[in-house]
């Protein structure tokens, strides 16, 4: 504990644990709606699009990478739910496609034009978030924090029609209401969640900060309000935890973070047996 | 001018058409019902209608363009997902989407309105159970009610009485007569040809030949009488529909 006060002295933990709280937040709020949708892996799919984009821009040394990152991840986000949609090419499929060309062809370009010595090191940096939370910068915290309050805003004031929409997608089409619009709002959101998230756990473990606070939830409760918000609490518990002791126990926070959800969706999930047997 | 009318529409899937040369008009008010065996592809132009799927050929005018807004809908089948955790009361309010328009949360009206329509619908007390775990005719009475909530000036009805047990179900005819009565359009397929003849204003009977008109031509006409005689196991005792 007085380890932790000590810590907690330094500014580049206090950022890290905000910046954390507030990805976690977020990245947990679109956890339904993306499971339902059977677009648990559109984080995944997305993550290496903008894995891609990073390398591009690490080649073309543009100095903040968020600025590159986030039009091309929400281009992306728009196209795979466009295709998502379309008979030919089935939604996974095209996610599938599109994330393991993006991956190759950031590796590719980063092995074939990066000055730094170390390639590998970067490479894992961007695949599993390693250090650079805890490297962060006051102008990226702020831009962090400010994203996720749009975010937020965006989330509650559109969560009725999120519902409806995830809910049943032609009843909303046929009673007239603009279904595709908040489609494309949806694909939106969670580019922007990706980008924030890169930051904090790493392009590889993003899809676990999106679906393993909804699934927790999903054993425990049985209306969309009530999931959406143990979600949330369920995220921001995960995310604290895993910072803490990744700082106390010197472990990686990408993983650690990841390790707390999958710990914490077993517990749900045997309340929820046990819940289920009474 | 008619309210909704149609002009040798084609309906079917990836240009296969399963419904051919279908023509009907009907006014404000009217209320139709579809009727034909499965397959005959009323379902598929219950979609069309809804613009959930484009018309193969031929053309559907709303003639009071701009006048059908508040559309209400209840579908055949609805996939929703297993575990999708979604109450009852979530549901039935989420037909008030339309009418929210871009306004973020429902209003104290429609509120009442939706506890209005789960009274009307006889699932007051299920209004915090999960959907998933109700049985088949509870299910679709949670998305009648969701139907009521949305229709102002339409109720498109596909099948609205099938699992429903026999109160529910005459309760629900009346429900529907009195909406109608209000003004609201009403547009059913049923396989209820009873029903149809007692309540509908017009029928439309599709399959190998199209008929449309309204009820009293129906019974006169050759697949009006065909269709009753096979309904009816042959004793094609109209008159005690009527
Ligand atoms: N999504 C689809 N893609 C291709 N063909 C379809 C599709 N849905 C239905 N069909 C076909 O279209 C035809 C008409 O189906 P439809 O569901 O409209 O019938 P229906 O009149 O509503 O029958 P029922 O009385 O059983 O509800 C059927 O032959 C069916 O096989
Ligand atoms: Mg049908």
């Amino acid at each position: 504990m007085a380890q932790l006060i000590y810590y907690l002295q330094f500014p580049f933990v206090r950022y890290a644990i905000i910046v954390g709280v507030a990805v976690a937040l977020c990245s947990s709020l679109l956890g339904v709606t993306l499971v339902l949708k059977r677009f648990s892996f559109i984080g995944d799919g997305l993550s290496h699009v903008a894995f891609g984009a990073i390398a591009i821009a690490s080649v073309l040394n543009i100095s903040n990478n968020m600025l590159l990152v986030l039009p091309i991840t929400i281009i992306s986000a728009i196209l795979l739910l466009r295709t998502g949609q379309n008979t030919k090419i089935k939604g996974d499929a095209a996610i599938a496609m599109i994330s393991v060309g993006a991956l190759a062809f950031g590796y590719l370009i980063m092995n074939i034009f990066s000055a730094s010595s170390n390639l590998s090191g970067d490479v894992c940096t961007t695949l599993f978030g390693s250090t650079s939370i805890l490297t962060l910068k006051p102008l990226d915290v702020w831009l962090s924090v400010g994203l996720s309050v749009v975010v937020i805003a965006l989330f509650i004031l559109f969560y009725n029609k999120i519902f409806a929409v995830t809910f049943d997608e032609n009843f909303m089409k046929a009673t007239g209401s603009r279904a595709q619009a908040y489609n494309l709002l949806i694909a939106v959101i969670i580019a922007v969640i990706i980008v924030l998230a890169m930051n904090l756990v790493g392009s590889l473990l993003i899809s676990a900060l999106v679906i393993f606070p909804a699934l927790s939830a999903m054993r425990l409760f049985r209306s969309f309000k009530s999931v959406t918000i143990f979600s949330a609490v369920f995220s921001v518990v995960c995310a604290l935890l895993g910072i803490v002791i990744s700082i106390l126990a010197g472990t990686p926070v990408g993983s650690t973070i990841v390790a707390a959800d999958v710990v914490a969706f077993g517990i749900c999930s045997l309340i929820g047996l046990i819940l289920k047997r009474q | 001018m008619s309210f909704i009318e149609a002009n040798n529409l084609s309906v079917g899937y990836e240009g296969e058409a399963v419904a051919e040369n279908i023509c009907f008009a009907i006014g404000r008010g009217d209320y139709l019902c579809i009727v034909g065996e499965n397959g005959s592809g009323k379902t598929t132009l219950m979609k069309t209608l809804l613009r959930l799927q484009k018309p193969l050929s031929g053309e559907i005018r709303y003639g009071e363009e701009g006048q059908i807004k508040e559309i209400g809908y209840l579908p055949q089948q609805t996939v929703v997902q297993k575990d999708f955790p979604a109450s009852v009361k979530e549901i039935v309010i989420s037909g008030f989407q339309k009418k929210c328009g871009l306004r973020p949360f429902y209003n104290k009206e429609e509120k009442h309105l939706a506890e209005v329509n789960m009274e009307r619908m006889g699932i007051s007390e299920l209004q915090n159970r999960c959907y998933r775990d109700l049985s088949g005719g509870q299910q679709q009475r949670v998305l009648l009610a969701r139907a009521l909530c949305a229709a102002g000036d339409i109720l498109l009805l596909d099948e609205p009485v099938s699992g429903l047990d026999p109160k529910v179900t005459a309760d629900m005819y009346d429900l529907i007569e009195g909406l109608n009565k209000e003004g609201i359009t009403i547009i059913m397929v049923s396989h209820d040809i009873g029903a149809a003849i007692r309540y509908a204003s017009h029928i439309l009977h599709i399959g190998e030949t199209v008929f449309f008109g309204t009820k009293e031509e129906y019974l006169e006409s050759p697949e009006g009488k065909y269709f009753l005689e096979k309904m009816t196991h042959g004793d094609g005792d109209v008159v005690s529909f009527l």
